[in-house]
């Protein structure tokens, strides 16, 4: 019975009346909208990026250091003491279950000259087991091997920022290259990995075997020692237990008597990182709550001018209902009218959010992603703010008495 | 079977305390293909009597039969569709909805009779050529004069082909000239197409086209009078 194209005709009439009108309405629902887009794309793109970071340092990574941490944070002169060594994480790999692989770490800054290029940069003595615990691939070459560490090769792996310093656009791999002026050949390159969480160049940098380093680099005091431990769990949820595990054998190895405290550190790098990607994900939802508000307020709005509209078509309706207009066609015409200006609000707010999400990205320099669910998301909800706000104005009009409504001047 | 059958029709408004009785012990029977002029002092209860008749208003008690049907037990909707089919109403205001088309207007009883669009241009045109205002379909209620706004209106009355066209002071707002011009056309269309006509009017001079008038005084029928010769 009710006729679509024509309520849709009497509709667009009537809000085209009132353009100024229409179009002040709809503002509320565009402002509403677009904020709730550009929001969840501020939060989504902050979680996104946490968790691209979080993939590129290695994922279920656990990270050993020298020295002590109390509750307070980390005591002074953590990391500089010269407690861990290769046995250590031989130990650690043998004996922990929760642990798939495990790479030390002796590292320091190094000038590295190649022709008539010179570039400082941080020198990683480790094993070859560095690449899976970091998840770290190879653009070119190979990798170099535990027999390279065991006879202390020289040989060296470099980061894609040593590469563009060094070689420009040259391959290296086959090269040599002096670093602290102990040729080394280069057997591969490392793929890209970006900025670390605090923002530091993971790519500035070049490995070699940690026997190596020990014996031409970075000389220690006791052979064996290293500055870091590296661990991979053998998955996120071992994580903890890798933690227990470690924490015990170290303690065992390094003879700690059980009021002592502990002289190493381990951190557990993934759940720091998971606890600030799970606080953006709230922020995010935060954000597109309070936006949303707006969208209710926007709707508000249209349910004022609606009921306006209602009280000022009287008389029309009064005509309409004596002529044959039952019930449900004059709440649907009202409703009808109401998500028109939801709905056309939402999606120029869609354009609205879609652009001030760009401007974000663009000036604040943060990136920001706009998901098609969240399009979805506020479409939809402007379409039921339509209905649920254009409801009680239509069930007004459709509720007046026909005779009453004729005489309303 | 008469059309209209109306028994013992009371109407009473409440205001506060006060009781207004608008129309009492009313019994009429039209016939169908009647022309009929409803006269009485302001405040008689010519108007209630044509909401009742128009359905638009049920009586406090009494029974009321359009068609042999009986209204009193009609909801809303069943006597909005009644309103939609079986009546055409003539304002004297027009009562035409504004920055609509006389075509659009026209249409209006149709689309809530769930007519294509189609057959309601159809219907809509022939009604408009029916009332002499061919070519003026696409004019807005302010580009007409009063009479052609009228005329439009009973267009309106016409094109869902009602048997009962309701006019409550058709002519009260048009000049003697204009308000001659639409009682010839009721009277052509109550001859033509046996169209039922009810007008309500205050002035002799209209009731003179109307084969019978029902004077109202302080909501009673004092005189039901029938013209015989056609
Ligand atoms: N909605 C209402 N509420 C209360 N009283 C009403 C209402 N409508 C009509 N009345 C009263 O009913 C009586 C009849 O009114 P009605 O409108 O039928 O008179 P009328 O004959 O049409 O007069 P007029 O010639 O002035 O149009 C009047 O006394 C009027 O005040
Ligand atoms: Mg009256």
């Amino acid at each position: 019975m009710i006729n679509i194209p024509s309520t849709l005709k009497i509709a667009f009439r009537a809000l085209k009346v009132n353009k100024m009108r229409s179009a002040l309405t709809m503002l509320g629902i565009i402002i509403g909208v677009g904020a709730v887009i550009a929001m969840l794309a501020v939060g989504t793109g902050a979680s996104k990026r946490i968790s691209e970071q979080i993939s590129s340092i290695g994922s279920n990574l656990i990270i050993i250091v020298p020295g002590a941490t109390t509750a307070g944070g980390v005591r002074m002169g953590s990391g500089t003491q010269p407690t861990l060594t290769m046995g250590d994480a031989e130990a650690i790999k043998k004996e922990c279950s929760a642990v798939s692989d495990v790479a030390p770490v002796l590292s320091g800054v190094a000038q590295v000259v190649y022709g008539h290029q010179n570039w400082s940069t941080g020198v990683v003595g480790t094993s070859p087991s560095m690449l899976t615990v970091r998840d770290w691939a190879l653009s070119s070459g190979r990798s170099f091997t535990d027999q390279d560490v065991k006879s202390a090769t020289k040989v060296c792996l470099l980061g894609q920022s040593v590469v563009d310093n060094l070689f420009g656009d040259m391959n290296p791999v086959g090269q040599v290259i002096r670093i602290k002026n102990v040729p080394f050949t280069v057997v591969g390159v490392l793929a890209a990995k970006g900025q670390d969480p605090r923002g530091q160049d993971q790519d500035d940098t070049i490995l070699v075997p940690v026997t190596t380093a020990q014996k031409k680099l970075f000389g220690t005091t006791f052979p064996g020692m290293v500055r870091i431990i590296m661990v991979k769990a053998k998955s996120i949820d071992d994580l903890a237990s890798a933690e227990k595990q470690i924490n015990s054998l170290l303690r065992q190895r390094h003879r700690i008597g059980p009021k002592q405290d502990n002289d190493f550190t381990v951190r557990n790098l993934t759940s720091v990182m998971q606890t600030a990607e799970e606080s953006t994900q709230i922020m995010a939802i935060l954000l597109g709550a309070i936006a949303s508000v707006s969208l209710l307020v926007g709707g508000i709005g249209i349910m004022n001018i609606m009921l306006v509209s209602v009280t000022e078509r009287t008389r029309e309706i009064g005509i309409r209902m004596a002529i044959g207009a039952k019930t449900w066609d004059i709440r649907l015409q009202f409703i009808i009218e109401a998500l028109i200006l939801s709905l056309i609000g939402g999606i120029a707010g869609i354009v609205a959010g879609i652009s001030s999400s760009e401007l974000i990205s663009i000036f604040a320099g943060w990136t920001t992603i706009v998901s098609p669910f969240s399009i979805v998301l506020a479409f939809g909800f402007s379409g039921l703010v339509g209905i649920f706000f254009g409801f009680y104005p239509a069930y007004k009009a459709s509720l007046l008495d026909p005779i009453e409504a004729l005489r309303y001047e | 079977m008469a059309l209209i059958e109306a028994k013992e029709i009371t109407k009473i408004y409440r205001i506060g305390e006060i009781q207004v009785k608008a129309l009492k012990d009313v019994f009429v029977t039209i016939e169908k293909g009647e022309f009929v002029s409803v006269m009485g002092p302001s405040g008689s209860g010519k108007s209630t009597f044509m909401n009742v008749l128009g359905c638009l208003d049920k009586p406090t008690s009494g029974d009321y039969l359009l068609e042999n049907i009986h209204i009193g037990g009609l909801g809303r909707d069943e006597l909005a569709a009644i309103r939609n089919k079986k009546i055409g109403f003539v304002f004297q205001g027009f009562n035409l909805l504004p920055r609509t088309s006389a075509m659009e207007n026209v249409e209006l009883p149709l689309l809530y009779d769930g007519i294509s669009a189609r057959e309601r241009q159809e219907k809509a045109l022939e009604a408009l050529k029916n009332v002499g205002l061919e070519g003026r379909g696409d004019h807005h209620p302010n580009q007409l004069s009063g009479g052609q706004q009228q005329r439009v209106a009973i267009a309106r009355a016409l094109v869902n082909n009602a048997p009962l066209i309701l006019a409550d002071e058709p002519t009260g707002n048009l000049d003697s000239k204009t308000s001659a011009e639409i009682m010839e056309l009721f009277t052509k269309l109550n001859t033509q197409s046996d169209i039922t006509i009810i007008i309500v009017t205050h002035e002799n001079d209209i009731a003179a086209y109307s084969r019978r008038t029902i004077k109202f005084l302080d909501g009673r029928i004092i005189s039901d009078d029938k013209k015989e010769k056609r």
